[in-house]
């Protein structure tokens, strides 16, 4: 078909149109309704996964956690960290051996009451060093953090993540202010960047970081026959080396634990990521569902038009005839109406993508969900939306474009 | 294009319908020659066949059997679009209910055939706008049909019918819905047109009065011709305008 023709079809197309303003708009909203459905959903579920992303990135890129203890051991399954096996010169090899470990962190951890003033807090006590920032991801947000030599000298400094300072110091500026934590007297070096929530629901800034030397000797206590213990040690892998350091770290921790061939291990390595991927993976699902119903609205949409149409090419069956009459072929009648009804569903997509985009605006703002309106959900609703009126459209066109010109022409 | 002094040829046409299991005849054996330029009314009653005629002389319609050249050209076997290209480039139509889209102007009415034109139409407007004035409503252009007396719609659908001169108007009771003093004056255009630009032009009616403006007519009868007659003076609409109301004249 040819422009010359293209045009005249629209302006046929948007003359039929304007006269049946009512029936036009009516027609196009089951279009709206399926085309702003299939934006908003997509743009719910792709703000959940956006989310559970971010969460990934709080808890710390190429995070692997060695936790000390194993789910079994001789056949009898344990909680991990039942057994303190895990050492900080276990840390420390895990940096020197393992080529594909960058920094390794030992930590222990453990609850502890906090007072400043009047006000007191339970919170979370970390014991680490100071590699334990980057591998998690940790900034400081006003302050200093504390050295390789505070933790040698077990010095009294503490990290204070945001839950724990909004609830000991009400805006008063914590830093070089002494809190106490279990009584001993620790003098707050600086803030952590909040974090929110971890992917697992909790308050990833409920935490105060102190050297791991004085978390054992003043706080958290130790195990009398092992000093050296640790809860856990942060690995944070070179970039793409995840599995492979999950590997050199298994054999390496075998190798220095003495186990045999036959014994299970003493400890358990997570990926966090892997975890993660998980959810991230579910959340797709999801939001390929949430889609797929839209979808069905817009299919519903679809069979609206056909409709419309249907009874348009009936209503015209005269006008029909009479183009014909006057050489009107049998593709300048298909393209009319196909054009008719494209029109139709078009507009409707376009209308129907402002509409998600406000509803998933206003979803994010009174729901408080995070959505995210990507450009290509965009553009499939409305390659889509002219689809369906091509699809829909089709039959009637036909229905029109095959019309006998004498019947047609008789028809009252 | 053929040279011949006939611009239709129709031999032995037969157009049978069915109606569920009954056969019926609208033509039976119709064998006809129609001379370029000349214009010739279709008389009949009802059912006479007349219409069916048309059809198939206007290429709507394909006779069950039979030979129809057209100008030189065998059109019976032609497919749907081929009809639809003929009826575009050599024939107008003009209708009893005149047939105009409503809500459109004169202009755009006039204009449709060129829409379908299998070759764009240079500057189709002035056209239209030519075609409007030789049947003498140049300043109704923008008027849309509701706005036009039966008169005046008949005249833009006659525009419509010209404005691709068309070799053949085949007008079907082109007076039907008009009062006697408007029939004549669109009997008045179709002499002109006839006269002027040597338009072969049908008119199937039933009213002998205007028939009579005719140079021959043929009746119709149970799908037959009965009759061929030419007259040797048809009436002139021109004059016979001047003697009802001189000043009224088109």
């Amino acid at each position: 078909m040819n422009l010359r023709k293209l045009t005249a079809s629209m302006k046929i197309a948007f003359r039929a149109l304007r006269i049946n303003r009512m029936r036009s708009a009516l027609t196009m909203l089951g279009i709206i309704i399926g085309v702003a459905a299939v934006i908003a959903m997509v743009a719910v579920g792709s703000g959940a996964q956006a989310r559970i992303q971010e969460q990934i990135a709080s808890i710390g890129s190429n995070l692997i956690i060695v936790l000390s203890g194993s789910i079994t051991s001789s056949g009898i399954r344990m909680g991990t960290g039942n057994a303190q096996t895990l050492t900080e010169d276990d840390a420390r090899a895990i940096v020197r051996e393992c080529d594909a470990a960058a920094l390794a962190a030992p930590a222990v951890r453990g609850g502890a009451q906090t007072v400043y003033g009047n006000n007191n807090w339970g919170t979370q006590i970390m014991g680490t060093t100071p590699d334990y920032l980057p591998i998690r991801d940790l900034g400081l947000q006003e302050g200093q953090a504390f050295t390789t030599s505070d933790v040698e000298g077990a010095a009294k400094v503490a990290l204070l993540g945001k839950t724990v300072i909004d609830n000991l110091f009400y805006g008063e500026d914590p830093v070089g202010k002494i809190i106490r934590i279990k009584a001993v007297p620790f003098t707050v070096m600086g803030t952590l960047v909040p974090k929110g929530q971890s992917p697992t629901g909790q308050d990833q800034d409920d935490i105060i970081l102190i050297p791991i030397s004085t978390a054992k000797k003043k706080v958290l206590g130790t195990s009398q026959a092992n000093y050296a213990a640790v809860g856990q040690i942060m690995v944070q892998a070179r970039a793409g080396r995840t599995a492979e350091v999950q590997d050199q770290m298994s054999a390496l921790l075998r190798q220095r634990h003495h186990l045999q061939a036959n014994e299970d291990d003493d400890f358990t390595i997570r990926n966090m990521e892997e975890v993660f991927k998980a959810q991230e993976s579910s959340a797709k699902v999801m939001s390929l569902l949430l889609a797929a119903i839209a979808s069905v609205s817009l299919i519903v949409g679809g069979i609206g038009i056909m409709n419309i149409m249907l009874v348009s090419v009936t209503e015209r069956t005269k006008e029909i005839g009479l183009r014909q009459a006057v050489g009107a072929k049998t593709r300048d009648i298909l393209s009319q109406f196909l054009v008719e009804a494209v029109t139709l569903s078009v507009a409707g997509g376009a209308a129907g993508i402002v509409i998600g985009i406000t509803a998933s605006m206003l979803i994010s703002h009174f729901a408080r969900w995070s959505t995210v309106v990507s450009p290509g959900s965009i553009a499939l609703a409305f390659l889509f939306s002219g689809l369906v009126g091509v699809f829909f459209g089709f039959y009637p066109a036909r229905k029109a474009a095959f019309m006998d010109p004498i019947e047609a022409l008789r028809y009252e | 294009m053929s040279s011949g002094a006939n611009i239709i040829e129709v031999e032995h046409l037969f157009r049978t319908f069915f109606i569920g299991e009954m056969e019926v005849k609208e033509l039976v054996d119709v064998s006809l020659e129609i001379a370029r330029g000349d214009f010739v009314a279709i008389m009949g009653p009802s059912g006479s066949g007349k219409s069916t005629l048309m059809n198939i002389l206007g290429c709507l319609d394909r006779p069950t059997s039979g030979v129809y050249r057209l100008d030189g050209v065998s059109v019976q076997d032609l497919d749907r679009d081929q009809l639809a290209e003929i009826r575009n480039r050599r024939i107008g139509f003009v209708f009893q209910q005149f047939n105009l889209l409503a809500r459109t102007s004169a202009l755009e009415n006039v204009e449709l055939p060129l829409l379908y034109t299998s070759e764009p139409v240079a500057d189709p407007e002035r056209r239209a706008l030519t075609a409007l004035a030789s049947v003498g409503l140049a300043e109704r252009a923008d008027h849309h049909p509701n706005q036009l007396s039966g008169g005046q719609q008949q005249r833009v659908a006659i525009a419509r019918a010209l404005v691709n001169d068309p070799q053949i108007v085949l007008a079907d009771e082109p007076t039907g819905a008009l009062d006697s003093r408007t029939s004549i004056e669109i009997m008045a255009i179709l002499q002109r047109l006839n006269r002027g630009q040597g338009i072969t032009t049908l008119i199937v009616t039933h009213e002998p009065d205007i028939a009579a403006y005719a140079n021959r007519n043929i009746y119709f009868r149970d799908g037959r011709i009965v009759r061929d007659v030419r007259l040797d003076h048809p009436l002139q609409a021109d004059r016979e305008l001047l003697q009802i109301a001189p000043s009224a004249a088109v």
